[in-house]
C-alpha cells in the first residue's frame, strides 16, 4: 500500500515540476516585456521617434531598419514565393528534391555567416563599400529560405481538385498556378511571408559588416546605414546612463514591429483555422 | 467473393453493336492506360455519339474514370501516367503531336465527382472563370453568358440575386450544377461527367438527371457512374466496363434488357459490383 | 512529343531557375567563407584549429580558434543541460497534463520566447538578468563552492554561465515544440496499454511515451544545439568578451568567448588581411560544426515525424 501512496507522490511531485517548468520558461518573456516597456516607454517621444542622434533620437535607426524591411522584401519575396512555387507545383523530381535539401539547410546557417558572406559579396564585391544592399542581401539569404519553405506548404495545402478544375476549362498551367492556386493558398503565403519578416526585423549579426551602421539618415547605396538592432547593440555597450536608456526605448519600438506582426499572423491564421 | 473468371466468348470482342458509326463525336481506337505499371485501360474500341447521352458504367477499379479522362487528356497530369492509342475528337486524333491539350479541355469539357468550384470566387466570377483563364472573354458580353449558362445549368433563378456570394456558399447540388455552368459557358461540344451525383442527396440528384437529359441537346454527353438505375435513366447508350475491357456497348435498352455478354447480365442483375 | 516553347514551359523553367537561387546562396557561402580563410589558413595549417593564440601584432602573428571551439562548446552544453529538462517538461505539461483551456495560450507564450529578437535578450541579460544571476546563483555558489575549478574566479556576471543560461532560454521554444510534436506522435494505444496496468500518469509518461518518442526528442535536443551553437548577439553581450589564451573555458565564472560572438565582437577592428582571414576561418569552423549537427538532426527528426524538422520552428 505505501508503494501504491509513494507513487501517487511522485505523479503529484511531477505535475508540479512540469508546471514549474513552464513558470520558469515564461518568467524571461515577462521580464523581458515588464523591462522593455518600462525603461523604454519614457523615452519615446516624437522627437525620439524622427530625429538623428546627434539631437538626441533614434531617427536613422527606424528608417534604416524600414529601408531594410523594404529593400530584403523586394529581392527575397518574390524569389523566395517563385522558388516555392516551383517546388510545389512541379517538384516531382530530383532536382527539386536536392532544392528542398538546400533550402532546409540554409535556413540554419548562423547569422554571422551570413554577414560574412553579404560582406564578401557586396561590400568587398560588388558596391564596394559599406552599403544598405549588402544588409539587404544578408537578410535575403535568410529569408528565401523560410519563405520558399512556407510558400511551398501553403500551396501543397490547397486541395488537387482546385487545380483540375481549372486545368479541365482548359487553363494553362501557369494561369492555373497564378490565378486559381496562388489566391486559394493566400492566407498561409502572407502568414507565412509575415513571420519572415519580423525574423528578419530582429537580426543583428548579418548587419554587422554590411551596412555597419550610422548616426545620420540614409545617405546613399554606398554608404552605412543604421538600423534598430544595430542602435539597440551599440547604445548597450555605451557606458552613458542615456545612451543605455536610448537603447531601451529602441529595444521597445523593435519589440512592437515583431510582435504586433506576429500577432497579427496569429490572429488571421485563427481565423482561417476555425473555418 | 468469388472472382468472376470472362469466358471465352466473353473476351472475343468487345459486343458492340454500335461501333464505327460516322455520326461519332467522340471515338477511342485500340485505347490503353497505364498508371506506372499497373494497366488501367486494355484495348478499349468505343464510339461516343454526338448529342446523345453515353453511360460508362461497371464495378470499382473497372477503369470507368480512367477512360474518361484519357478523352480529354487530364490521365496524362497523374505522375507516371501513360496512354497508348488513339482518341478522335470529330475524326482527329485529340494525342497527335501537334494537338494542344489544353485546346481539347476547352472543347471537352469536365464536371467531377466532388463539386469543386473555385474557393477564392464568387459565383459570378465561378462561371465567367473558364472564360477568363482560358482568354477567350475578349470582346464577349460577360453578364449575358454568364446568366446563360446559370439558366442551362438550372440554377439561375437560384442565384440570380446573389451572383457575387462566394461559390461555396451554396448547397452541394447547387454547387455542382454552378460546375455544370462552368463548364458550359466555354460552349463545350462534349462535357464529360465522373459520377457527378454521387456526392450529392437524392433531390439534387434527381435535379441534375434531369439537367443532363436536357444538356444533350445542345453537348454530346459522356457520364460515369456506379448508379445502374441512373444509367437506365438518363443515357441513349451505355458502355459496361469490367478490369479494364470493354465489356459490352450498344443503346441503353439493349443493354439493360437484352445483355448480350453473360458478365454485363451479371452485373446489372447485382450479381456483383 | 515534342516540347514546345510555351507559356507553361517558360513558366517551369523560370521558376525552376529561380529556386536555384538557394544553391547560389549555399555556394556563394562556401566561396566566401573558404576563399576569405584561405590566408590563415595556409599560413597556419592545422594549428588554426588547436592553438589558443590570438595576436595580430605584425611580427608576432598568431591565430588559433581552439578557445572559441570550446567555448561553443561549453556554452551549447549549459543550454542544453538546463534547457532541455525545462523544454521537455513545457513538451509534457502541454501534452498530457494540461487543460484544454491552457494549452494554446500556454503554447503560444513559450512560441513568443522565440520572437524576441537575440539583441534584446542581450540587452535584458546585460542590464537585468546578470544581476539575478550573479546575485542569486553565482555568488552563493562561489561562496561554497569556489575552491572547485568549475567555479573559481571572482563573478561579475558577465561569463560562460549566464551566457549558457541566456542560451538555454532561447533554445527553449524550438526543444519544446519538436519535443511536443514528438509526444503527441505517440499512437495512443501504447498509453491506453500502460494505464490499463494501472500506471500513474508519471510511469505512463516516463517509461512508455518518452521512450517510444526517444529518437525525436534527442533530434530536438540535436537541434536544439544547432541553434545554440550559431546564437551570436546575446552570447556575445553576454559572455564577457575573452580573447586568446584567456578565452579557454576553465571555469563557469570566468568571460570567454564562442565562435560566433568572438566574429560578432572582434570582426570590423580586425587590421590586416590576416587578422581578418582568421575571423573568417572561425566562420568556416563554425559553419562546418553548424552543418554537421543539423544534418544530423534532420535525420533523426524525420525519421520519427516525417517533416522536415526546421518546418515545426513556427
Amino acid at each position: 500500500m505505501t508503494n501504491y501512496i509513494l507513487r501517487k507522490f511522485k505523479n503529484q511531485l511531477f505535475f508540479i515540476l512540469c508546471a514549474a517548468c513552464v513558470v520558469i520558461a515564461v518568467i524571461p518573456l515577462i521580464s523581458i516585456l515588464y523591462e522593455v516597456v518600462s525603461r523604454g516607454a519614457p523615452q519615446l517621444s516624437i522627437n525620439f521617434l524622427t530625429q538623428k542622434d546627434a539631437d538626441g533620437g533614434i531617427g536613422p535607426a527606424i528608417q534604416g531598419t524600414l529601408i531594410l524591411i523594404g529593400l530584403t522584401s523586394v529581392i527575397g519575396i518574390p524569389v523566395g514565393l517563385l522558388s516555392g512555387v516551383y517546388l510545389a507545383e512541379f517538384g516531382n523530381n530530383k532536382y527539386a528534391a536536392s532544392i528542398r535539401t538546400v533550402n532546409d539547410v540554409l535556413t540554419e546557417f548562423p547569422s554571422i555567416v551570413v554577414g560574412i558572406t553579404a560582406f564578401g559579396l557586396v561590400v568587398l564585391g560588388i558596391i564596394g563599400s559599406y552599403s544598405p544592399l549588402a544588409g539587404a542581401v544578408a537578410l535575403s539569404f535568410i529569408l528565401i529560405p523560410i519563405v520558399a519553405r512556407t510558400t511551398e506548404e501553403s500551396l501543397k495545402l490547397v486541395p488537387n481538385s482546385v487545380r483540375e478544375a481549372a486545368l479541365a476549362l482548359g487553363a494553362h498551367k501557369w494561369r492555373t498556378t497564378l490565378s486559381v492556386v496562388l489566391p486559394a493558398a493566400k492566407g498561409g503565403l502572407v502568414t507565412g511571408t509575415l513571420l519572415a519578416i519580423a525574423r528578419i526585423a530582429g537580426e543583428t549579426a548579418p548587419l554587422i559588416m554590411t551596412v555597419l551602421g550610422n548616426s545620420y539618415f540614409f545617405q546613399g547605396f554606398s554608404s552605412p546605414m543604421d538600423a534598430l538592432p544595430l542602435r539597440i547593440w551599440r547604445d548597450s555597450l555605451q557606458p552613458y546612463a542615456n545612451l543605455q536608456a536610448q537603447g531601451w526605448g529602441a529595444a521597445l519600438v523593435l519589440i512592437l514591429i515583431v510582435l504586433s506582426l506576429n500577432i497579427a499572423v496569429r490572429v488571421a491564421s485563427r481565423g482561417r483555422l476555425r473555418r | 467473393m468469388t472472382t468472376l473468371k470472362m469466358s471465352n466468348k466473353d473476351k472475343e470482342t468487345t459486343v458492340n453493336s454500335e461501333q464505327a458509326q460516322p455520326d461519332g463525336k467522340m471515338q477511342s481506337i485500340a485505347l490503353n492506360a497505364w498508371f506506372g505499371s499497373k494497366q488501367a485501360l486494355k484495348d478499349i474500341d468505343l464510339t461516343v455519339k454526338a448529342n446523345a447521352v453515353t453511360a460508362i458504367i461497371g464495378p470499382s477499379g473497372c477503369g470507368k474514370s480512367t477512360f474518361i479522362r484519357c478523352l480529354n487528356r487530364m490521365h496524362e497530369l497523374v505522375p507516371n501516367a501513360r496512354m497508348s492509342g488513339q482518341v478522335l475528337l470529330d475524326a482527329k486524333n485529340i494525342y497527335s503531336n501537334e494537338t494542344d491539350p489544353v485546346q481539347i479541355r476547352r472543347r471537352v469539357g469536365m464536371v467531377f465527382q466532388k463539386p469543386n468550384p473555385f474557393p477564392t470566387m464568387s459565383i459570378f466570377d465561378n462561371v465567367a472563370a473558364g472564360l477568363k483563364l482560358t482568354g477567350t472573354k475578349k470582346g464577349q458580353n460577360l453578364d449575358e453568358i454568364v446568366k446563360k449558362s446559370l439558366q442551362q445549368a438550372t440554377l439561375w433563378d437560384e442565384v440570380k440575386d446573389e451572383l457575387k456570394k462566394p461559390g461555396t456558399s451554396i448547397s452541394g447540388g447547387q454547387q455542382q450544377r454552378l460546375c455544370i455552368a462552368r463548364a458550359i459557358a466555354l460552349q463545350p461540344e462534349v462535357i464529360l461527367m465522373d459520377e457527378p451525383c454521387s456526392a450529392l442527396d437524392p433531390i439534387a440528384t434527381a435535379r441534375i438527371e434531369k439537367l443532363i437529359v436536357q444538356l444533350k441537346n445542345d453537348y454530346t454527353v459522356v457520364i460515369v457512374t456506379h448508379n445502374m438505375q441512373q444509367a437506365a435513366r438518363v443515357s441513349d447508350f451505355t458502355a459496361f466496363m469490367y478490369l479494364g475491357q470493354l465489356v459490352e456497348f450498344g443503346s441503353t435498352t439493349n443493354v439493360f434488357e437484352n445483355p448480350r455478354s453473360e458478365l454485363t447480365e451479371k452485373y446489372i442483375t447485382g450479381e456483383f459490383g | 512529343m515534342t516540347k514546345k516553347l510555351t507559356g507553361d514551359n517558360l513558366f517551369r523553367i523560370l521558376a525552376a531557375s529561380i529556386a536555384a537561387s538557394a544553391v547560389f546562396i549555399l555556394i556563394v557561402t562556401a566561396y566566401t567563407l573558404t576563399t576569405g580563410s584561405s590566408l590563415v589558413l595556409q599560413r597556419f595549417g592545422t594549428s588554426f584549429l588547436f592553438g589558443s593564440n590570438w595576436n595580430p601584432v605584425e611580427g608576432r602573428e598568431a591565430f588559433g580558434a581552439l578557445p572559441y571551439v570550446l567555448g561553443t562548446l561549453v556554452t551549447s552544453g549549459i543550454a542544453l543541460l538546463i534547457g532541455v529538462p525545462l523544454s521537455l517538461g513545457i513538451a509534457i505539461f502541454l501534452v498530457e497534463m494540461a487543460p484544454k483551456f491552457l494549452r494554446v495560450p500556454v503554447g503560444y507564450l513559450v512560441e513568443l520566447l522565440a520572437a524576441v529578437p537575440s539583441v534584446i535578450y542581450g540587452l535584458w541579460g546585460l542590464f537585468v538578468f546578470r544581476y539575478w544571476i550573479l546575485n542569486y546563483v553565482e555568488t552563493p555558489l562561489s561562496n561554497y563552492l569556489g575552491w572547485m575549478p568549475v567555479f573559481s574566479g571572482t563573478p561579475f556576471g558577465l561569463d560562460i554561465f549566464t551566457a549558457g543560461i541566456i542560451l538555454a532560454i532561447m533554445i527553449i521554444p524550438t526543444v519544446a515544440s519538436i519535443s511536443k510534436e514528438v509526444i503527441t506522435a505517440v499512437p495512443n494505444s501504447i498509453r491506453e496499454g500502460a494505464y490499463s496496468i494501472g500506471a500513474t500518469k508519471w510511469e505512463v509518461i516516463r517509461h512508455w511515451v518518452l521512450n517510444y518518442g526517444r529518437s525525436g526528442i534527442f533530434g530536438a535536443v540535436i537541434l536544439g544545439l544547432g541553434r545554440a551553437i550559431g546564437e551570436t548577439m546575446a552570447v556575445s553581450m553576454l559572455i564577457g568578451n575573452a580573447t586568446g589564451p584567456a578565452a579557454i573555458p576553465t571555469s563557469l565564472f570566468r568571460p570567454g568567448q564562442t565562435m560566433a560572438s568572438l566574429i560578432a565582437n572582434g570582426y570590423l577592428e580586425a587590421t590586416g588581411p590576416l587578422e581578418k582571414s582568421a575571423y573568417v576561418g572561425v566562420g568556416l569552423i563554425l559553419l562546418l560544426v553548424s552543418l554537421l549537427i543539423n544534418v544530423a538532426a534532420q535525420l533523426m527528426v524525420t525519421r520519427v515525424l516525417k517533416v522536415k524538422g526546421g518546418a515545426v520552428e513556427q
